[in-house]
């Protein structure tokens, strides 16, 4: 029985996705892997941090990327921008900033940059400032030997970089109706920071699918909630309030009755106690806000509880009602392996115990993640497998179809316009 | 002593060395206890779970005395000790194999 009411009779046929079986090639294919890394990684959006990871003049963050094979280096600039050049020298390629270990993301305050291989020192703006011995280099100069720049720009608060060769898209733009119709929300109140990472044996794909779909959730997580609770929420399944779609970009708007409960028989002891748990502490700090930006709870339904945005390729925002963000990155690093961000946004607390609440909706999205992330990797194998190699989707699993059909769309858009191998011509006789 | 906790709950000093500053360290506690353990610990501090959770409404995190964080940090721990306990009844979330989810950022108290 249908408990929300659908457009056109299915939420797939009406973003004019198709509804067959779905192969999954896409994730267990090597070299299909190596054109994901070109058409998508190399030519969109990819957000890296917040502004707050950079408050003041000459913060700064490096970022590893090992999808596109390189490091960059975010800073706010002595014009208070913040900018992204590649993390490498232009003497003799060292990598620029790093601690201790190259291959690991570090971060500090400086007034600028100084290369430790030769003394080499660039200024926030990346301008090369200063070479050690300058008189015997031949006819060098100095203004040809700047930081490369990397396009950054800064929707809502987090930043984000951009690899193409040419101009890309605006990123404000790019971010289409589901970006503007979050512009407002109060980001900037949710300073409080738990972030998690993990090493995920599976393709990049396989996560977001896991966390764009709600069908699972009564099954896998069923030991999470009491056994009343857990029979009830298999019973009834599962149905999103509402989706939307807009270009490659796609949201889930999903109930949820737990912060608070209706009855505190549904939800755990710990609690019952710390009146919190995986919709985050039931009595929502105040954030200044009086309506909802037009993409959160889109519906205004009554029963809502949170919404889930995924941001093509690899980043997604949750909103909960009590005012929290969470944010999911999952950067590739082969075609069956990747690394999981997950970060918790809240407004600071101000007691020991809004402190205690925090953490428990922390763990309680921890344990789920760590549930999550094995089934993946279950998942991975036996695809890799090919014993069986079409899948079918439902309709309450749309946003994973979107994501397959537009990473493959935006691969076959490279290909097509990828000069045609040349031709040999063989030397006349 | 270490970990001395506010004189109000100093029957709870048996278990001082759950008060520990980062949930990694917390988790690998979890991890490497029996199940016995665990359920000593959660026994403990369930039983004066109300009271602190009031006496914890009072606490402003701006200034607080080291007794109070080390009440804090043990209840961060109770908060990691409740999984196994109310829910999966094994130290280790089922199903997760090897697989690890580390805290790289967590606000210290």
């Amino acid at each position: 029985m249908a408990h929300f009411t659908k457009p056109d009779g299915s939420w797939t046929e009406h973003f004019g996705l198709d509804t067959g079986p779905v192969s999954y090639e896409d994730s267990i294919s090597p070299e299909h892997f190596d054109l994901e890394r070109e058409a998508i990684f190399r030519r969109t959006w990819l957000n890296v941090g917040r502004v707050e990871d950079v408050p003041k003049v000459g913060s700064y963050f490096t970022k590893e990327l090992d999808v596109i094979g390189t490091s960059v280096v975010i800073v706010r600039s002595s014009k208070e921008d913040v900018r992204a050049f590649y993390n490498v020298c232009r003497h003799r390629g060292n990598k620029l900033v790093w601690q201790d270990y190259p291959g690991e993301e570090t971060s500090g305050t400086c007034r600028q940059f100084t290369c430790k291989y030769h003394g080499w020192r660039y200024d926030l703006e990346g301008a090369l400032k200063f070479v050690q011995q300058e008189s015997e280099f031949f006819d060098l100069d100095k203004n040809d030997y700047g930081l490369m720049p990397v396009h950054c720009d800064v929707w809502e608060g987090f930043i984000f970089v951009n690899f193409d060769r040419e101009q890309p898209t605006p990123l404000k733009e790019y971010m289409g109706k589901l970006g503007a119709g979050l512009e407002g929300y109060p980001f900037h109140e949710m300073t409080q920071v738990h972030k998690y990472r993990a090493e995920i044996g599976s393709n990049w794909k396989l996560f977001i699918d896991a966390f764009v779909e709600f069908y699972h959730a009564p099954v896998l997580h069923a030991k999470q909630a009491v056994d009343d609770e857990s029979r009830k929420l298999q019973e009834y399944g599962y149905e999103a309030i509402a989706y939307d779609v807009d270009g490659p970009h796609g949201m889930v708007s999903s109930w949820g009755g737990m912060a608070p409960p209706k009855d505190l028989n549904m939800v755990k002891p710990i609690e019952r106690v710390l009146r919190s748990g995986l919709f985050g502490p039931w009595d929502a700090p105040d954030v200044g806000l009086e309506e909802l930006p037009p993409a959160v709870n889109p519906v205004r339904h009554k029963a809502w509880g949170m919404d889930s945005f995924l941001f093509f390729p690899n980043f997604m925002v949750l909103i909960w009602k009590p005012n929290w963000v969470l944010t999911y990155h999952y950067w590739p690093t082969s075609h069956n392996t990747h690394i999981f961000e997950g970060t918790c946004y809240f407004v600071p607390p101000k007691t020991a115990f809004e402190r205690l609440g925090q953490e428990l909706a922390v763990v309680t999205f921890k344990e789920y993640s760590l549930q999550d992330g094995n089934t993946l990797e279950a998942t991975q194998t036996m695809l890799e497998s090919r014993a069986v190699t079409e899948f079918p989707l439902n309709d309450q699993e749309v946003l994973l179809r979107l994501l397959h059909t537009t990473a493959r769309k935006y691969i076959e858009d490279y290909k097509s316009k990828q000069p045609a191998t040349p031709v040999r011509i063989s030397a006349a006789s | 002593m270490a970990n001395k906790l506010p004189a109000q709950f100093a029957d709870l000093e048996p278990f001082a060395d759950w008060a520990m500053p980062t949930e990694r360290a917390r988790y690998d506690k979890r991890l490497a206890s029996t199940m016995d353990e665990l359920q000593a610990f959660y026994d403990a501090a369930f039983a004066r779970f109300e009271e602190a959770a009031e006496y914890m409404k009072k606490v402003e995190l701006d200034g607080i005395s080291d007794e109070d964080k080390h009440l804090l940090w043990l209840y961060c721990s109770l908060v990691t000790v409740s999984f196994p306990i109310e829910v999966w009844r094994q130290p280790r979330v089922p199903d997760s194999g090897a697989s690890s989810f580390d805290a790289v950022l967590e606000p210290a108290i």
